[in-house]
């Protein structure tokens, strides 16, 4: 089910801004349209986003349905200390996947 | 001539039937403004500092890749809190709110959206001083998003 695909460099050096790319798989069913027998397929999506370094909060997104199918996310951290970057995904349906990743600084 | 009157207001309350849930279901210019509204309350909201990369031509409305940076040096003292995106024409005007702060050294986020209509695509930043700067977009969709189930 976590199907999840994490990039970042694994060594840094002190100071260094990085990029963190994130990608996991889900449907972000949208919750406006209808089925093949004419129903409204229900809303299932990933409400929120966040990403801690060693613990503290760095990153934080809130999704609504109009995020893509497989939600891509990426975004920049300052590689203070070497750590777990750790990802976390929430959302409808008790949808909870976290996944996590070490950066070594130099 | 009943049954012609009958069937000409079945036809039209049909076609009231169909229009309708479209329409409604339709973020608007004024469904955005309001959106904006409520993040930014009554600060004034300033155009620069905020790059909102997307091509202005997409093929397929179900992932539409978009960039937003914000001149900031993303110090303690001066950083850039929240970045907002917002749309016109999907069934929402909300995409998404990304919080950030001095750790990210760099106020960058990318992401994949939905776009289902031509439409404008609006990035508001928040900095540490209160103040709101925006970024505006336009794009033409071929194939929107959310049209009907791919499978």
């Amino acid at each position: 089910m976590a199907n999840v695909l994490i990039n970042a460099p694994k060594t840094a050096r002190r100071g260094e801004t990085i990029e963190l790319k994130a990608l996991i798989l889900h449907p972000m069913e949208t919750g406006f349209r209808p089925g093949a027998n004419g129903t409204i397929i229900p809303r299932n999506i990933i409400q929120d986003f966040t990403a801690s370094w060693n613990g503290v909060e760095i990153f934080r997104m809130r999704m609504s349905p109009a995020i893509a199918a497989n939600p891509y996310v990426s975004f920049c951290a300052v590689a203070s200390e070497s750590g777990v970057v750790r990802l976390r995904w929430s959302g409808d349906n008790g949808f909870a996947v976290e996944e996590s990743v070490t950066v070594t600084v130099t | 001539m009943t049954v012609l009157a009958t069937r000409r207001r079945f036809i039209a309350g049909a076609a009231v039937v169909t229009l309708l849930p479209l329409d409604a279901a339709r973020a608007t210019p004024e469904t955005l403004a309001a959106a904006i509204r409520a993040v930014t309350g009554d600060a004034p909201l300033r155009p620069g500092r905020v790059a909102l990369d997307i091509p202005p031509l997409v093929e397929n409305g179900n992932a539409v890749p978009l960039t937003v940076t914000v001149e900031s040096p993303m110090t303690a003292a001066d950083h850039v809190t929240a970045i907002h995106v917002f749309n016109e024409k999907n069934p929402q005007p909300h995409v998404f709110d990304a919080r950030l702060g001095p750790r990210n050294g760099r106020a960058l986020v990318r992401t994949r959206i939905k776009l289902a209509d031509t439409q404008k695509v609006v990035a508001v930043a928040e900095t540490s001083d209160g103040a709101f700067w925006s970024a505006g977009a336009d794009v033409i969709v071929t194939i929107a998003a959310c049209v009907e189930d791919p499978t």
